[in-house]
């Protein structure tokens, strides 16, 4: 007699998988940290690695504690683990790293479900959450080349975030794009994180839809609220982690729109609290927050946006 | 300096060009998007150029290498044929024949019971042997009747030969429902019922299918090749039927030479055009099909006779060809048999109620034991516990699947990327309605629109997760519908137990 495999339609699929995807963020956020280490030293290296290296242990105890298949090998503790770390300030204590990394797996993520059942970024959480622990520890920037002498200094957005008359002690437009400033460990250089998000988009991980239109419309409400022209806003573009937030946490799928129209409006959305929060809020946590934000009212976007199905509505002969 | 400005102007050049060349692509999607009539621009932007008009679909690896090249050969005829009586759509054939009947080659052997249900002759000249319930390549069990061939093919006396010019609609349409047609891409829908649109649907286009989309399969392809003549002839018995004057014979770009031959053959035919379709999967659809000839949406729900369409597989006008001309009754059909594990992949011409047995040894058997045995395309197809099933009247292919091929990834969690969504032809959103299904949550997955899903399992083919998104969605249908025949049989027995009520009040 012979036996065969019985199983429901399709039987082929795509050689695609979820943990080839999350590789391919982390090799795109690779280029953003090579850039980071040169510029902020090898410290920035070892906070990397053990943010990632909590996430995926944290991951992985969660997982044999609730008795669930373990699936670090995913990659997708790692993308967090990276992200956490990136969302630091260069010179952070190790269990800053620590904290943020647990508490984004085992609390964000693992307790809502895992993979996939987020309700928000978990990196982005972890970092609102020590904000609001540990404000200055957070907040304190080493400048590049102050590295040596350790002196803090603010970012070029807290700077701003005070009067524009300090401008003189701005760094230049080159020097923020290229990633020659202060700022967390990810955002040093946008070129570095361009080039990922590039790559990302040829890849087809991420669409168009949330970054570009997150990125337009905080930089036109900038031009029209900012007060300081289109230089000011372009400068602000490649500023703090508007490249980073909207290529990297406003692209997570869990936590963002899955239906096209909704991607926009998550992407807008984003943009003008951005704007609002750095033109005319307290301190400069536009992204971290517009994206939370953003990120809650995901399923209502999704709700509302559902398109047209073939055959319901559009005329027919 | 210089330099730098001549590769200035260069490069300016090199982004005029393809800034003209998205204006012109967008202006022409715009364009085919607003023309809900088919114009002439839009066949001839059909004719000139491919296009993929319908929302989503797949690109999965077509391996029709192996067989596209091959002729059809014909299939040995076996000892023993079993034919079901109900290998289409709808109400099963009472049987015409008792055991011990001798029957010849293409008589009928079953009569239709109700309007949608297709007449079953029989494939071979013989003796019946038994009458008897079998399995059947769809999982069910039908009546079979079993007949031993005699070998002679003793032609029954009812096959007449006649011409399209002698005979009306009507006596057309009649040939086609005694020569029990059904559509021949796998779906298998009594051809009649879709020839007899009532009269208050008016019909004006034709679509013949010859997008063959399933991966592997390359029946209608060799048809095409083969019997282009056929096609054709079986096309203009149809417009005569349906008394339309416009027919399009759609086929995908990846068999060049079928739209070669049959644009050739179809030069001088009046109102019959050859359409070149984008390779897409399902771009076989009859939704999506009728979507990117004429640009029409066949409302949710809805059939394509709403959209004054009606869709016919190109081996469905060949076998109606063959019911005019030469009075044959549908007893046999391509089958293109393939995969990893089968020794010779061939397209054979089987007669109908041939085991998988006997054809796949007519391919020298299987050189590495087959793991899994497909009746279809790997896409749509499903998968038989055993050979001992016949080839009906709906099989297109038999595709045979090493270990290798029928490796399944491991299932994960979904992570909401999308793609599901973005490959669904019907652009439902396959990962909410799945989830809901799972969840026993079939109310809102009836409002997020399961039951307008094609199956054509896109979504599963696509997700990185390799979660079960079909299936799912599958079962959530079911659930809908016995929900809602539950729900009109309580709403009558609440009328009738209102009745007795009321009876009984009457008798106080």
């Amino acid at each position: 007699m012979d036996y065969f495999t019985v199983s429901p339609a399709p039987h082929i699929r795509t050689q695609e998988s979820a943990s080839r995807i999350m590789l391919d963020v982390v090799i795109a956020l690779i280029p953003a940290g090579i850039v980071s280490i040169f510029v902020n030293g090898v410290g920035v290296l070892w906070t990397i690695l053990i943010s990632i290296v909590t996430a995926v242990l944290t991951e992985y105890l969660i997982q044999k504690f609730m008795k669930k298949p373990v699936t670090i090998n995913d990659f997708s503790a790692v993308v967090t683990g990276i992200l956490m770390a990136y969302n630091l300030p260069p010179g952070a204590p190790w269990w800053l790293a620590v904290i943020g990394s647990f508490l984004a797996i085992a609390l964000v993520k693992q307790l809502f479900g895992g993979l996939g059942h987020n309700f928000m970024n978990p990196a982005l959480a972890a970092r609102a959450i020590l904000l609001a622990a540990w404000p200055v520890r957070m907040t304190t920037w080493v400048l590049p080349d102050a590295v040596t002498s350790a002196t803090s200094s603010a970012t070029p957005l807290a700077m701003m975030e005070g009067t524009w008359a300090s401008a003189s002690k701005l760094p230049s437009f080159l020097d923020v794009f290229l990633g020659n400033i202060g700022g967390s460990i990810g955002e040093t250089s946008s070129v570095a994180l361009l080039i990922g998000a590039a790559y990302l988009l040829v890849r087809k991980v991420i669409s168009w839809r949330i970054p570009v239109t997150y990125i337009a419309t905080t930089f036109i409400l900038t031009v029209l609220l900012g007060g300081h022209g289109l230089y000011g806003a372009f400068y602000q573009i490649f500023l703090g982690g508007l490249i980073l937030g909207a290529f990297y946490m406003a692209t997570d799928y869990s936590s963002s729109p899955i239906t096209p129209k909704g991607q926009i409006i998550m992407g807008i959305g984003c943009g003008i609290l951005t704007a609002v929060i750095r033109i005319y809020g307290g301190y400069p946590e536009g992204v971290s927050y517009s994206i939370l934000l953003m990120n809650v009212v995901t399923p209502l976007i999704d709700k509302y946006t559902m398109p047209k199905i073939y055959g319901e509505g559009k005329a027919h002969a | 300096m210089c330099f730098n400005n001549l590769k200035g102007l260069r490069l300016r050049r090199v982004i005029f060009v393809l800034q003209g060349c998205l204006f012109f692509n967008k202006a022409f999607r715009i364009s085919l998007q607003r023309d809900k009539r088919p114009s002439l621009r839009r066949e001839v932007f059909c004719l000139a150029s491919k296009i993929l008009p319908f929302a989503g679909g797949i690109h999965p690896p077509h391996s029709k290498h192996s067989t596209e090249d091959k002729k059809v050969e014909i299939c040995k005829v076996p000892d023993i044929v079993k034919i079901p009586l109900k290998q289409h759509v709808g109400a099963p054939c009472v049987p015409l024949v008792k055991p011990g009947d001798k029957v010849k080659w293409g008589q009928k052997i079953g009569q239709p019971q109700g309007y949608i249900s297709a007449a079953v002759h029989s494939s071979v000249s013989g003796t019946v042997q038994s009458i008897e319930e079998a399995e059947q390549p769809d999982g069910s069990r039908v009546e079979t009747v079993v007949i031993q061939n005699d070998g002679k093919d003793t032609p029954d006396h009812s096959i007449r030969p006649g011409t399209l010019e002698s005979l009306n609609a009507e006596e057309l349409r009649n040939i086609v429902m005694e020569a029990g047609i059904v559509g021949m891409g796998g779906a298998a829908f009594p051809t009649h019922v879709k020839l007899s649109p009532p009269p208050e649907r008016k019909i004006d286009t034709v679509i013949l299918n010859g997008s063959e989309s399933e991966p592997f399969l390359t029946s209608d392809d060799r048809l095409m090749l083969e019997h282009p003549e056929d096609i054709l002839y079986g096309c203009k018995v149809i417009m005569k039927i349906l008394g339309v004057s416009r027919a399009f014979i759609a086929i995908e770009d990846i068999m060049p030479e079928a739209i070669r031959i049959l644009s050739a053959k179809a030069e001088g035919e009046k109102g019959i055009q050859v359409v070149r379709l984008g390779t897409k999967y399902p771009q076989g659809a009859e939704k999506q099909l009728i979507y990117a000839i004429t640009g029409r949406q066949v409302p949710s729900g809805g059939l394509p006779m709403d959209v004054g369409t009606v869709v016919q597989n190109v081996g469905t006008a060949a076998a109606i060809s063959r019911a005019v001309r030469t009075g044959e009754p549908l007893t046999q059909r391509i089958v293109t048999v393939s995969g990893g594990a089968v020794r010779e992949p061939k397209n054979l011409l089987v007669r109908i109620g041939t085991s998988f047995r006997d054809v796949i040894d007519c391919c020298g058997g299987w050189k590495e034991k087959p793991v899994k045995i497909l009746s279809g395309g790997p896409m749509m197809g499903v998968a038989q516990h055993t050979l001992d099933v016949p080839v009906t009247k709906g099989t297109s292919g038999i595709v045979l699947f090493t270990e290798k091929e029928a490796a399944m990834p491991e299932v994960s969690n979904c992570i909401r990327c999308g793609r599901c969504a973005s490959v669904c032809p019907i652009r439902l959103m396959p990962l909410l309605i799945s989830a809901n299904s799972l969840k026993g949550n079939y109310e809102e997955a009836e409002k997020l629109h399961a039951l307008d899903c094609i199956e054509c399992g896109s979504c599963s083919f696509i997700c990185p997760a390799a979660r079960p998104l079909l299936q799912s969605i599958q079962v959530a249908k079911k659930e809908i519908l016995a929900g809602r025949k539950k729900r009109d049989a309580s709403v009558s027995n609440d009328l009738s137990e209102g009745r007795t009520d009321r009876n009984k009040s009457n008798r106080t």
